[in-house]
């Protein structure tokens, strides 16, 4: 093991040369590029024995991807915001095709106007497309959920491709002490990729031909929905022999701070949980019972992780740095939907903050604090509320 | 003189597909797995022959093949090929395999990236000249003069009034190491310019006229004299370009194009002065092509 002072973007290539990839299709896209350039380097040194494609976009970085697995190489690319929206039709094909593609993907702003700083539209947008979706709170988990992600990706049980999300910024250009496993260790852990299936000319198949709808896609789609419900449990497995390896384990897939005893929680993802989590400590040393809920996989989403907080905890907050326009917060409606089947349902409110890559201060969330002990007294005043927007006067 | 070369008797394409009588993209995937044999890999994007080797878990093709999204033909093989590579997997053709609009309207950014990029594919276009898989819909292979469903005739006489994108050209600007035309009623040829692509490191592109009866409003019986015809009449010449250099084969006696023109429904509707306006632009083309392998030729 050693220990290294390196950014998020670093952190994903490194990964992703621990994991040995055998190809990396990828395309530049700021805040990403530090991670491809890296690679290339580690290609050009020796270091990695990787097929190293630089496609002309995205859209090609993923299909080259998706070929490259289809022969059953081991395959990884990095992307951010506009990038990954290009990539949408064929991460659908991703899953579709059942390859265990891995992915960073650093959360960027969607244009217009431009803005290249932290917001997770680009990957909550991915929301549908079958794919694994991993948030990191530092780039030490950052490292660890790339390896974890192949670990269940790869699964012969799974086989669905995954994404490592980053905040821009706050995660890929900062720099923080990473432990960087031994290539032995992570050997271990990630034993080569064996797919069931592949193009292979002693034993030709055709992937992906037409299906009528008498036929199987109906039934194909289905494996697809039993695959992603069963990689909960298999996540949850990597995660505990990574942590038998390692000592670190980032607790499943909804990561619980001081919940155990709060009287009001919120519910976060990415890098201002390390914010929250700040706050909490200051708060519950006067003596207020605040907790976080860092959602780590938002696909598979946490359902039952969030019905066993719901039975505890009766306010809940929920901080979204997106919105889907004409409904919510994409966090605070699912959120609201997996409890709804509680019978006691706690007060569920949301809160739009961080969009564009404002910065969500510890004097932000502690007013967020207050404002949940004020709804826990005297009932919901909105369901949703924009923080630290500027005021209709001065917009 | 076309050179006869014997054909390969393994059949690689199995009865059972789903293609039209007298398909002329039928014939050309025939002829090209016979000419690059059985280690072949190959990618197809949404186009006819994405349907045409039946449903799943039926393939009538003997080869492996990813069927891929439209407009990723030459981004797939090159992962492909980054694959097989990784993995030390040696002497497989990639062959990406593609319609017109596949090649030249949706994917022709990703096929100018994989050939810029050298990657070692051979990239085919069967060019039937429109959308047909979806109903015969205009592309920028569809030839200037010709009707389709968005094209229509019509009292405002909107047939497509572009001429026709040439593939080929685009590839030599990529400075391409081999790229050549092809037609399927010349399947000898079409064999050898296959052949001799696979024995060529770096990418390939070719581009195999395909009639399609269903899109030209032609005889299904007349696939082969239709294709014929457009090489004859110099309306779709037979010419490679290896590293620059091109080679121009030359019809013994040239036919007015207008004899190709009126085997076609497509173009009934074409009067005496658009017929002399395309015979012109043949003619003007025609020409150019023989200066350009003169100018080639090796002194």
């Amino acid at each position: 093991m050693v220990r290294k002072l390196i950014n998020g973007n670093y952190a994903a290539s490194y990964a992703s040369k621990l994991v040995r990839a055998e190809v990396v299709a990828a395309y530049p896209i700021t805040p990403q590029t530090a991670i491809v350039e890296m690679i290339a380097d580690f290609v050009a040194s020796g270091e990695m024995k990787a097929k190293y494609v630089c496609v002309e976009s995205e859209h090609s970085a993923m299909a080259a991807c998706i070929a490259a697995a289809s022969v059953g190489a081991r395959t990884f690319t990095a992307t951010s915001s506009q990038g990954l929206l290009l990539m949408h039709e064929l991460l659908h094909w991703a899953s579709g095709a059942r390859l265990p593609v891995v992915m960073v993907n650093v959360n960027r702003a969607v244009a217009p106007p431009w803005s290249v700083w932290a917001d997770q539209t680009d990957s909550i947008s991915q929301r549908d497309t079958g794919w694994i979706q991993y948030y990191s709170e530092s780039t030490q988990e950052e490292l660890d959920n790339v390896i974890l992600a192949y670990k269940v990706a790869e699964d012969p049980d799974i086989s669905l491709p995954a994404f490592v999300t980053e905040d821009a910024f706050y995660l890929s250009h900062t720099y923080e002490p990473v432990d960087i496993p031994d290539q032995k260790l992570v050997d271990d852990f990630l034993p080569p990729f064996k797919p069931k299936a592949k193009l292979d000319i002693d034993d030709p198949h055709g992937f992906g031909s037409l299906s009528m709808p008498h036929q199987w896609y109906m039934e194909l789609r289905y494996l697809i929905a039993e695959a992603m419900d069963r990689s909960r449990e298999k996540i949850l497995k990597a995660d505990k022999e990574w942590e038998k390896l390692t000592g670190r384990n980032y607790g499943g897939l909804l990561d619980e701070y001081k919940t155990e005893d709060a009287d009001v929680v919120l519910v976060n993802a990415g890098t201002a949980a390390s914010t929250i989590r700040e706050v909490i400590d200051k708060l519950r040393k006067e003596g207020k019972k605040v907790g976080l809920a860092r959602i780590r996989c938002f696909r598979p989403f946490p359902t039952e992780e969030f019905r066993a907080l719901g039975k505890k905890v009766n306010t809940i907050g929920v901080m979204d740095r997106c919105y889907t326009f004409g409904d919510g917060g994409p966090f605070f409606t699912e959120v609201k939907s997996a409890m709804y089947q509680l019978k006691d349902r706690p007060v569920i409110k949301n809160f739009i903050a961080g969009v564009g890559g404002r910065d969500i201060t510890m004097k932000t969330v502690e007013k967020l604090y207050d404002k949940l002990f004020k709804i826990k007294k005297s009932g919901l005043d909105s369901e949703k509320e924009w923080v630290d927007l500027k005021t209709p006067e001065v917009v | 003189m076309m050179v006869k070369l014997p054909m390969p008797a393994e059949e690689l394409v199995s009865p059972g597909h789903a293609g039209c009588p007298g398909c002329g993209a039928c014939l050309a995937l025939r002829v090209a797995l016979k000419a690059l044999g059985k280690r072949t890999i190959m990618t197809v994007p949404a186009c006819c022959w994405a349907v045409m080797p039946g449903t799943f878990p039926n393939c009538s093709i003997r080869v492996p093949i990813l069927f891929t999204a439209f407009e990723t033909a030459a981004a797939s093989a090159s992962g492909v090929r980054a694959a097989l590579d990784a993995k030390g997997i040696k002497d497989v053709n990639v062959l990406a395999w593609a319609g017109d609009g596949g090649t030249l309207d949706i994917g022709i950014q990703a096929l100018s990236g994989a050939v810029e990029r050298r990657d070692d594919i051979i990239y085919v276009c069967y060019d039937n000249e429109a959308y047909m898989n979806t109903g015969i819909q205009r592309s920028s292979s569809t030839p200037i003069g010709a009707w389709t469903t968005t094209t229509p005739v019509g009292v405002n006489k909107e047939w497509k009034k572009e001429p026709k994108k040439s593939g080929v050209e685009i590839m030599v600007a990529h400075r391409i190491p081999y790229t050549a035309t092809a037609c399927i009623s010349y399947p000898e040829d079409f064999m050898k310019k296959l052949q001799k692509a696979a024995s060529i490191k770096g990418p390939k592109y070719i581009q195999v006229l395909c009639p399609c009866p269903a899109g030209w409003k032609s005889d299904p019986e007349k696939t082969i004299q239709i294709g014929r015809l457009a090489v004859e009449t110099n309306t779709y010449p037979l010419y490679e370009v290896e590293n620059g250099v091109y080679t121009v084969k030359k019809p013994a006696k040239t036919k007015p194009v207008k004899e190709y023109l009126m085997t076609q429904g497509r173009f009934r509707h074409l009067k005496e002065d658009m017929l002399n306006e395309i015979q012109g632009i043949v003619d003007t083309e025609w020409a150019l092509l023989l200066r350009k392998e003169e100018m080639t030729a090796k002194k």
